[in-house]
């Protein structure tokens, strides 16, 4: 006994303050990329050769967020003249075209749906379906129920059963093993109902594009309404989406 | 031991020619001796080579073996006379079509049709969803009742689907059906850019991403010649080993939640999360995704990297030990912990078992004691193994490791040599060649083998995660103890979907 206490003592209280503050990431953390509009076009080339996602528009010298990884080597081989990864986590999306930035993201408050945030906005249950990931993006969805995020705080809570669930989120490109049982979680949601996308495999196909075995898109299977990219998405881009596009 | 077999070291960039190509007796022969006599399957796998399918098998005993021969359509199956072929032997008939003869279970292992367009093995229309028309073992009687879960679990986690039959709350037999998250890596390997593989590596078990990318990077430098310069090992070490700790520390959590211990639950369940952030620290990802390419690495540890990684780990160190204590002695854990889901060293011999399941079933392997890479041949790693396979045991090493681990990362962080990142860049494969790569991930032994064909092209990428082995540990873990017990057998072992599924 006294050892749990001496325990929760030195714990102490260790939730973050966000979204009234915006906790600190570290330096080398890449979120929203910022292209710098007057480079010229042999940098841009480079890059999008160099990319291994493919996910470089070089004519319209834009990043498609929803199938970069955001490894950084295209900031790293421009040396910054192409794009600056800003440690702005709030990047998500409720339109796949958006995703294709320079930088310049519209607000995800004001494209969210209202009678969402009145629905949903002071008790959001949600469904997680992890469909052929590699597990890192649940992994990351998980740790908003730890301490530091506290997500029922918001009234938001990963539930066992789509029957108690107001959406789904999904993670992973949707392999053919995994379509129909995810189809059939949604289709046990009640209406109104919402779909959430997390990380650029289930956005795009991600890392796993080409394969045969796997959907390249969500949202060419089920309406999406929430993209939120990454690979995997930082906890803290996962909050900003559900909070903004709910709240 | 001197056999038929070609004695090689882990990362060692083989010419195919020199590989002894034996007939399917002789080959069959030597490996089943060589596994009998206490070795292990670390690879064992078809390949389509001139319209011919051809085996491999990589085997190791203190040492590693490689050999080859022409595959028959149907053969005498090893697992027959030798269970640890069992994994290997239903995944080459369900990738190839062989048929092993005699398999003593041969069922599909991720459900897919076989590459080369000839008659399912299992007779399986893959226009059908999973499962197909496979007949779950069954076991027969009034008392009998069978309990399914799954592919969709309720949790936040991968899915599989798990039969049980039970005779009231006691579980007689698990079956543990994956597949679900198949993605084909293994065939997207010999068709994307080379600018691709690592990312492919990074993303086959998203918790194990350093383990996968220094298997795909070390297969890499070796068939190129390079070598990393030592910076670079020593931050892949540390990577490795701060990928150990926030699984560790994880699992321990989870643990403690699954037997209604929170505080632990709930401290663990943050310092894991605080282990994710050293490496987004060290290389901007918390699964250290972006650190490891082919000839090193991206991102040094520049020296604010090193003093705020020191700093955190002496903040973090006591914390964890404090927790640690807090969860060990408590008797109600212990209660729970101790002889529950027990797998004897007799079984995960024969299953194969590898890294911390294995080693709490008194099988000492390590990869970096017995084929260190990296950093590891100048650190000095305990042989941690425990007598008795049961849940506490499993947990222990956990524990045994954490301390290590957290003591590793210390020692290495000041030491003073530099790296040269590097960027990502392409590189071409010399022909005929192959490679073959072991790691200790935080599951166990990772391995990667790589085949190129006469022009450098990729013939052959072949994936190992460490649960390949042990889901069947898991199975075994279940035998007669209460079905209630699931959860801590499943959290003990922890293993991965995506990364035996592929
Ligand atoms: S950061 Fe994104 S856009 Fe840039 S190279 Fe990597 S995957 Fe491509
Ligand atoms: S988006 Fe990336 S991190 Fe997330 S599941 Fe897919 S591959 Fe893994």
């Amino acid at each position: 006994m006294l050892n749990t206490l001496k325990n929760r003592f030195e714990q102490g209280c260790r939730t973050c303050g966000y979204p009234k503050e915006k906790p600190a990431v570290f330096a080398r953390y890449r979120g929203k990329p910022i292209i710098q509009k007057d480079v010229s076009s042999d940098i841009v080339e480079a890059c999008a050769k160099a990319c291994p996602q493919d996910a470089i528009d070089i004519d319209l010298k834009k990043i498609d967020m929803g199938r970069c990884v955001f490894c950084g080597t295209c900031e790293r081989i421009s040396k910054g003249a192409f794009v600056i990864f800003t440690d702005d986590f709030e990047i998500s999306t409720s339109k796949k075209e958006h995703l294709l930035t320079d930088g310049d993201l519209p607000s995800l408050a004001e494209h969210s749906k209202q009678h969402f945030k009145k629905l949903f906005g002071r008790s959001l249950q949600l469904r997680q379906v992890s469909a052929a990931g590699c597990n890192a993006c649940e992994a990351d969805l998980n740790v908003l129920a730890t301490p530091f995020f506290d997500l029922a705080r918001f009234g938001i809570n990963f539930v066992a059963s789509p029957r108690h669930a107001d959406g789904i989120v999904v993670t992973g490109p949707v392999s053919r093993n995994m379509k129909t049982a995810l189809l059939t979680t949604y289709e046990a949601i009640a209406e109104p109902k919402v779909v959430i996308a997390v990380g650029s495999c289930t956005i795009t196909g991600g890392p796993f594009t080409g394969s045969p075995e796997i959907t390249e898109g969500l949202d060419t299977i089920l309406p999406v309404d929430l993209f939120i990219p990454g690979c995997p998405p930082h906890p803290l881009t996962n909050l900003h989406a559900l909070l903004t596009f709910f709240k | 031991m001197t056999n038929a077999f070609l004695e090689i070291s882990n990362g060692e960039k083989i010419a195919r020619e020199k590989i002894p190509h034996l007939s399917f007796d002789e080959f069959s022969k030597t490996a089943l001796l060589v596994v009998e006599d206490g070795g292990k399957v670390v690879q064992f796998f078809a390949y389509e080579d001139d319209n011919d399918i051809k085996f491999m098998a990589v085997l190791r005993t203190d040492k590693l073996f490689v050999a080859g021969c022409d595959a028959p359509d149907s053969y005498p199956a090893l697992s027959k006379a030798c269970e640890p072929f069992h994994m290997f032997e239903r995944e080459i008939a369900e990738q190839f079509g062989m048929r092993p003869e005699g398999h003593p279970w041969l069922k599909m292992v991720r459900y897919h049709a076989n590459c080369r367009d000839v008659p399912d093995v299992f007779g399986n229309d893959y226009k059908e969803d999973i499962p197909g028309n496979y007949n779950y073992y069954q076991v027969d009687g009034d008392e009998i009742h069978e309990v399914a879960v799954g592919p969709v679990h309720a949790g936040v986690i991968e899915p599989g689907h798990f039969r049980f039959n039970c005779i009231g709350e006691r579980v007689l037999h698990l079956e543990i059906q994956l597949g679900y998250q198949h993605r084909a890596i293994e065939n997207l390997f010999l068709n994307v850019q080379a600018k691709r593989l690592p990312i492919l590596a990074e993303n086959i078990a998203g918790d194990t991403t350093i383990g996968h990318s220094l298997c795909m990077a070390q297969a890499v430098e070796a068939l190129t010649s390079v070598t990393p310069d030592k910076g670079a090992q020593m931050i892949r070490s540390i990577a490795l080993e701060l990928e150990r700790l926030a699984n560790h520390i994880g699992d321990l959590g989870a643990l403690s939640g699954d037997v209604a211990f929170l505080p632990p639950a709930n401290y663990f369940g943050r310092i894991r999360g605080d282990f994710l952030n050293l490496a987004l620290l060290l290389c901007g990802n918390r699964f250290g995704k972006g650190l490891v390419r082919p000839g090193g690495v991206r991102f040094s540890l520049a020296d604010d990297i090193r003093e705020t990684l020191a700093e955190r780990l002496k903040e973090l160190k006591p914390q964890v030990e404090h927790v640690l204590d807090l969860l060990f002695s408590a008797s109600t854990v212990r209660a729970r912990f101790e002889d529950c889901g027990i797998v004897s060293t007799y079984d995960a011999e024969k299953l194969g078992l590898v890294g911390p399941a294995g080693r709490a079933s008194g099988i000492p392997y390590d990869v970096r004691r017995s084929f260190p890479t990296e950093h590891y041949s100048q650190i000095d790693i305990p042989e941690n193994k425990k007598p008795t396979g049961d849940v506490y045991d499993r947990a222990r090493v956990r524990y045994d490791e954490i301390l290590q681990s957290i003591h590793i990362i210390q020692s290495l962080i000041y030491s003073p040599v530099e790296t040269q990142c590097v960027d990502d860049s392409n590189f071409n494969l010399p022909p005929s060649s192959f490679v073959v790569t072991v790691n200790e991930a935080w599951r166990g032994e990772v391995s990667h083998a790589i085949l190129t064909d006469n022009r450098g092209k990729i013939l052959r990428y072949k994936v190992k995660d460490p649960s390949f082995h042990n889901w069947n540990g898991l199975a075994m873990s279940l035998r007669d103890t209460g079905i209630s017990d699931f959860p801590l057998n499943n959290k003990s072992f922890n293993l991965s979907y995506c990364g035996f599924d592929l």
